[in-house]
């Protein structure tokens, strides 16, 4: 069967820039809409980097008590984890289908992590509280 | 019908739909959608793994600092590397939708050398490792070093064999499927940046904490 589909069913166009036909048409598209979405990435990379050396600062440099380090270095990597994912993966503009996949995913993937700190909880009601 | 026309058609017939342009009921093209959802099980591989760190390392009466004889400057250095390479494939792609395959590709091989440049850091590292007699053998916390970080290696090999192919190749599809080639570095790149994710979590939890 061939290929029929000539217009994308959301905004109800196809559009054409430079000889290429942008199938992802909900980021930018024109090609001055492309370049400022190439200017954000730059800006995203950068605070990557400096949340890096704030971690590495935190945890290495000040050598902070482990449940410090913890707390400091989860939280600096979801922010970390967050712009990626929001800003290169383009999940802050993105088809409802993959927002249905990575919920379903991101259940399983709490049940897996909930697994571990329910056991350690369980091990500290017993024997840590004494 | 011509010979010519009748060839058209049967290759028209062969095509597989929405390879390119997206489905009008998910609005994504079949690429996008697999990545996706193989993304989704990589996430439950890590999970799987990250789940095993907590165990092992709350079910420990003693858990190292990894800091204390791991190199945290050369894995601080690997984390720019990574960083900087999602962002060069990001501007490969988007360089591609601009139409210049010549700065696409300038931008494909800058990714290709940055995964490399991770690959030999972790190397040393490895064998930095290996020369204080610490294998995967000694503790539960190099077991695991080994085995997390063992398995993001063979992510970033996997994704260097893809953007070699795009470097290579797999370039002259340019010729004739512009969208599909544009829409290939798209879908590598995701893989790329999910790759990122996990060693955003992984240099924290064995490096920092």
């Amino acid at each position: 069967m061939a290929e029929t589909i000539t217009a994308d069913p959301l905004t109800h166009e196809h559009e054409q820039h430079a000889g290429v036909v942008d199938p992802n048409v909900h980021h930018g598209h024109t090609p001055e809409e492309i370049r400022k979405e190439m200017r954000v990435y730059i800006t995203v990379f950068i605070c990557l980097g400096i949340l890096t050396l704030a971690t590495v600062g935190a945890c290495y440099g000040l050598k902070l008590p482990s449940h410090m380090a913890i707390l400091v270095a989860l939280i600096i990597a979801s922010i970390k984890a967050g712009l990626v994912a929001a800003f290169f993966m383009h999940l802050i503009s993105e088809r409802k289908v993959i927002y249905a996949v990575l919920g379903l995913t991101l259940t399983f993937f709490g049940i897996l992590l909930w697994l571990p700190v329910h056991d350690w909880l369980d091990k500290f009601g017993k024997y840590g509280a004494k | 019908m011509d010979a010519h026309a009748h060839a058209h058609a049967a290759h028209a017939e062969l095509e597989i739909p929405f390879n390119v342009h997206p489905r009008p009921d998910t609005g994504l093209y079949n690429a996008k959608l697999g990545v996706w959802l193989f993304l989704a099980s990589e996430v439950m591989l890590f999970g799987a793994l990250f789940s095993s760190y907590i165990l092992l390392r709350t079910g420990a009466a003693t858990w190292p600092r990894g800091w204390e004889f791991l190199n945290v400057p050369l894995a601080t250095l690997n984390t720019f590397i990574l960083i900087s390479s999602s962002v060069t494939v990001i501007m490969a792609w988007s360089y591609l939708r601009l139409g210049d395959l010549k700065k696409g590709r300038i931008y494909i091989g800058l990714t290709l050398l940055c995964s490399l440049a991770f690959l030999v850091v972790k190397a040393f590292e490895y064998g930095h490792e290996f020369a204080e007699h610490r294998f995967p053998s000694e503790n539960n916390f190099m077991a695991i070093y080994f085995t997390l970080t063992g398995l993001h290696g063979l992510h970033i090999l996997g994704g260097m064999v893809v953007f070699a192919y795009l470097l290579g190749p797999g370039a002259k599809m340019w010729q004739h499927e512009r969208e599909r080639y544009t829409n290939r570095v798209e879908v590598v790149g995701l893989y790329w940046h999910f790759v990122d994710l996990v060693w955003i979590f992984l240099f924290p939890a064995l490096y920092l904490m």
